[in-house]
């Protein structure tokens, strides 16, 4: 297979995930405004739903499969797919291979996992791009996704994406690399542990005395956000596209 | 019966003494670890190294056990082999009533533990007395340990010392760890001195030698196989090494990983009784091999990783959902990720099933072992067992399909490979945004407030800004 | 009996997949340290769990034994007559506190070995750098119990047995090729726990002390 970077990349494809559609559509605007700042030009394929992960986690193999393979189709431009998600990217770059590998479709699937990229990967590894902060001088703590932390390895580009806006204070909260609770179906499934979590990891952010959180995943933050809410703390999430794009759009 | 592990997990969440030993002592446990890894590249090629040590170890189970037992008789140890716990513990009843004992000194040991052999001797009046200082503090508080290393992980210096004070009144009670210790030490140095039969589980078996080899701290470990005239070993049939040589690379990440330290107070290698002209040591030395669900564990590539396992305990250590609730909530003998993958497949799904829900897949636990033992993949595998309707490779399996369940995962993947389905259904989402009910969001809401759909979607958003589209 | 080894060897046999992994030759690199560095950090490591090193000589040795019995006010000694520092030790016996042996089987002493006998004295099969271990194989002379019982365990060392790795001692010992000795022990400081909160005590069930004589 050629190396999708060994060409000058003009354009990309853009993964959304069906979190940011219907949760956190504005995540996938911001995103989709920091490439084409960088003179990328995006493609968003209408016909993308969901990644399938919440599935195969269940267990569910044949329904996961049926939902990746449609997505397979979406992509046949042998471009970059970027995802605004540490956890779908990580499902579409390490267990697509992994869930196709017995399939007629198992090369699809091995073309399509090494063309995926993390926003915030991408925005640091490939484009290298250079952000000016034009906002006002501000606390952020950050919140490193299990996925980013570990299966994609890629928590540290949002932190260095952010250590280059000069009026931010990056802050990492006590015990950062402890998992927040949300666990896609486990949040429903052992809901009594997930809020324990939760309110854990609610408790360690809000000790950094920031004035918002950020992270790469949605799912986090829908989780740690929602719990801020319900206890009537006032700190405002944010993905880390959203929080990127309006401190320098001008 | 299937475990109740949802509502055990309640209960333990709402121990609020429980919570705050287990935080401090997990943390502790971690920060111990991490400092006995500083070099991440070693610690990757250290692994590996382990990994292929033990895979090697498992594909070659059934040859290796049968050198490892011709081996240990020519050294005249006694080798017993046991399918079930009920057979492991009639093997030792044997023994112990052909020796005419009445009760046992025992050095910590899981595989015991899965026997419930205090509990089967007891029944036939012979008693067992723990002599690993958290073991011992766990029988006296008549529980079950809740680590497989630190099994008094649960309880402080407080609730340990009003336990010593009731069981030895004529000691004064105090809270300072050294006179606990020394407590337990004046204790049963008697019972160590007297005791007829001495009996220990096994770390690593090296087939090559015919070696049985023991890790532990405290020396009552030592005590328990050179003082007493009789020495009865118990462990699984996955603990078989192949050489000499794969036993240090296991050594240094088995106690690294568990506690920190470069290597135990003691490492304790058997390879014989006491000899002709030996003035101690064991006349006896046994070995029971229990299988209970082992073998079954094997040929599935994937599954029988689960034995490589050498019980280190860093998974559970790292592990945000034990650290919440702490090893009781599980109702096994192996607690936390390791024992979520482990009792399943032992003991059956309809048992254990729901541990594989015990998990977020935060890949903690994988990212730790020294092994590198996949865990959360053989999770997600357990989970598939557990509802796939076709054939099924785990004792006990299919037990956890619900027909709504499978109809709604049905119905998803039908809405999420029809793109115009799946358009119009989530644009309706937003626009119903308020109207949601909020008991389809189930638990979520104990702690958090529902999630609300955004006024429009991504798809229409990028619609609209005119971003190229297929 | 039989048969359950059978049912599980069939078992096992029948489930067996090929085996393709690739045998790891990727071993960590043997260091070597040199004397002087091995020596450090053997002291390091056993001083680091509360064990005392004292560095003597081939000829001052009885006299550094000699301090140590005395500065611990120790009663008396277990040391076996007839390993290489015991025939030095019985030649000398003035010196030390009153002189104990092995006479015969433990059981026939049990009680009063495990109640009276305050310190034991060996020798030892090596040392390992690495993490700070001393290597003992009791036999006839030294039984296993000399380093296990007694509160205060007094161990000479040669420094120039000191490996650098287990490994290392596992090859140079030729345990393999000769068979393993009836007991190996790898001994790193005196006994400790940490089951209470993981907060370490030391003398728990073994020595209370361990004392290195580096000659
Ligand atoms: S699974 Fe790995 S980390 Fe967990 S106890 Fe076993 S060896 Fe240790």
């Amino acid at each position: 297979m050629k190396n999708v970077l060994s060409e000058k990349i003009t354009t990309v494809y853009f993964y959304g995930t069906c979190l940011v559609d219907v949760f956190y559509p504005q995540a996938g605007v911001c995103a989709v405004e920091l490439l084409q700042r960088e003179g990328i030009n995006v493609i968003y394929p209408q016909d993308q739903t969901c990644c399938g992960q919440p599935a195969w986690n269940s267990g569910y193999r044949n329904e996961a499969l049926t939902v990746a393979r449609t997505q397979l189709a979406l992509f046949p431009k042998p471009i970059p797919i970027i995802v605004p998600s540490a956890s779908c990217a990580g499902m579409m770059r390490v267990h697509y291979t992994e869930m196709f590998r017995d399939e007629p479709d198992a090369s699809g699937a091995h073309d399509v996992a090494g063309r995926i990229f993390e926003l915030t990967e991408f925005l640091v590894d490939v484009l290298g791009i250079t952000l000016t902060d034009l906002g006002d001088p501000i606390k952020v703590a950050v919140h490193a996704s299990c996925s980013a932390q570990r299966e994609m390895g890629c928590a540290t580009k949002m932190t260095k994406l952010l250590q280059q806006l000069c009026h931010v204070e990056v802050i990492e909260p006590e015990n950062n690399a402890e998992c927040c609770g949300f666990g896609g179906t486990f949040a429903v499934r052992q809901p009594e542990i997930s809020s324990a979590m939760a309110l854990e990891k609610v408790q360690t952010v809000l000790a950094t005395g920031a004035h918002c959180v950020v992270s790469q995943d949605c799912g986090c933050l829908m989780n740690i956000g929602g719990a801020m809410e319900k206890q009537k703390q006032v700190m405002p999430h944010q993905h880390i596209a959203a929080f990127l794009w309006e401190r320098t759009k001008g | 019966m299937a475990i109740n592990f949802r509502k055990n997990a309640a209960k333990a969440l709402k121990q609020d003494d429980i919570q705050i030993n287990l935080k401090n002592v997990v943390s502790r446990l971690r920060d111990h670890r991490s400092a006995a890894f500083t070099d991440a590249a070693l610690f990757e090629q250290l692994r590996l190294e382990c990994k292929s040590i033990r895979e090697r170890a498992v594909f070659r189970l059934p040859r290796l056990l049968e050198q490892l037992e011709g081996n240990l008789l020519r050294n005249g140890i006694q080798v017993h082999w046991a399918e079930t716990t009920l057979q492991a513990n009639q093997i030792v009843l044997d023994i112990m009533q052909r020796h005419q004992a009445t009760f046992l000194v025992k050095g910590k040991s899981m595989v015991s533990e899965e026997m419930g052999i205090n509990a089967f001797l007891a029944s036939h009046g012979i008693e067992c007395l723990e002599s690993d200082l958290g073991e011992f503090i766990i029988q006296l508080a008549n529980e079950k340990p809740a680590h497989i290393i630190v099994p008094a992980i649960h309880k402080n210096r407080k609730q340990i010392a009003s336990l010593m004070h009731k069981y030895f009144p004529e000691m004064p009670y105090s809270e300072d760890i050294d006179i606990l210790a020394a407590k337990a030490r004046y204790f049963l140095r008697d019972k160590f001195c007297n005791a007829p039969v001495g009996m220990t589980g096994v770390n690593f078996m090296v087939a090559e030698t015919g070696t049985l080899c023991l890790v532990e701290n405290e020396g009552n470990g030592r005590m328990c196989t050179t003082v007493p005239p009789v020495h009865i070993a118990v462990t699984g049939i996955e603990k078989v090494i192949e050489r000499l040589d794969d036993l240090p690379p296991l050594l240094s990440m088995l106690v690294r990983s568990a506690t920190g330290q470069p290597i135990t107070t003691y490492v304790n290698m058997i390879s014989s009784p006491r000899r002709e002209g030996e003035q101690d040591g064991p006349e006896e030395v046994h070995l029971v091999l229990l299988d209970n669900g082992r073998s079954n564990i094997c040929g599935d590539m994937e599954l029988q990783e689960t034995l490589h396992c050498i019980r280190c305990g860093a998974c559970i250590n790292h592990c945000p959902v034990y650290r919440q609730i702490g090893g009781h909530a599980y109702d096994t003998v192996i607690p936390g990720p390791i024992g979520a993958i482990l009792e399943p497949q032992k003991a059956g799904m309809d048992r254990y099933g729901e541990l594989t829900q015990a998990s977020t897949l935060c890949g903690a636990c994988s990212e730790v072992c020294p092994v590198k033992i996949p865990i959360p993949k053989i999770i997600n595998r357990l989970r598939w067992e557990a509802v796939r309707q076709d054939t099924c490779n785990v004792s006990g399996s299919c037990p956890a399909r619900k027909p709504l369940e499978a109809v709604i995962w049905k119905i998803w993947s039908q809405v999420c490979s029809n793109p115009g389905l799946y358009r119009l259904l989530a644009q309706l989402v937003t626009r119903l945004r308020n109207c949601i009910p909020a008991a389809i969001w189930q638990g979520w809401t104990i702690a958090r407030t529902p999630p609300k759909p955004a006024r429009t979607t991504l798809h229409e958003r990028l619609k609209a800004k005119g971003i190229d589209y297929e | 009996m039989n048969d359950t080894r059978k049912a599980i060897l069939n078992r096992l046999n029948h489930y067996q997949l090929k085996y393709s992994g690739i045998e790891s030759d990727a071993k960590a690199k043997q260091t070597d340290w040199g004397l002087e560095e091995k020596v450090k950090r053997f002291t390091a490591r056993m001083q680091a769990v509360q064990a005392e090193v004292h560095e003597a000589s081939l000829e001052t040795w009885p006299e550094v034994l000699q301090e140590i019995c005395h500065a611990k006010a120790i009663n008396n000694l277990l040391a076996s007559p007839s390993t290489r520092w015991g025939k030095e030790i019985y030649a000398d016996a003035k010196r030390f506190p009153s002189l104990k042996r092995f006479q015969q089987p433990v059981e026939a002493w049990k009680t009063d070995f495990f109640n009276t006998i305050e310190a034991a004295v060996t020798g030892s099969a090596g040392g390992i750098a690495e993490t700070g271990s001393l290597i003992l194989c009791p036999d006839m002379q030294e039984p296993r119990t000399l380093s296990l019982v007694p509160p205060i365990h007094i161990a000479l060392l040669e420094k120039k047995r000191i490996y650098n790795t287990l490994s290392e001692a596992i090859h140079q010992q030729n345990w393999v090729q000769t068979g393993m000795p009836t007991n190996v022990i790898l001994i790193s400081g005196p006994s400790k726990s940490a089951d209470i909160e993981q907060t370490m005590t030391y003398g728990v069930h073994g020595p209370k002390e361990l004392i290195i004589l580096l000659v």
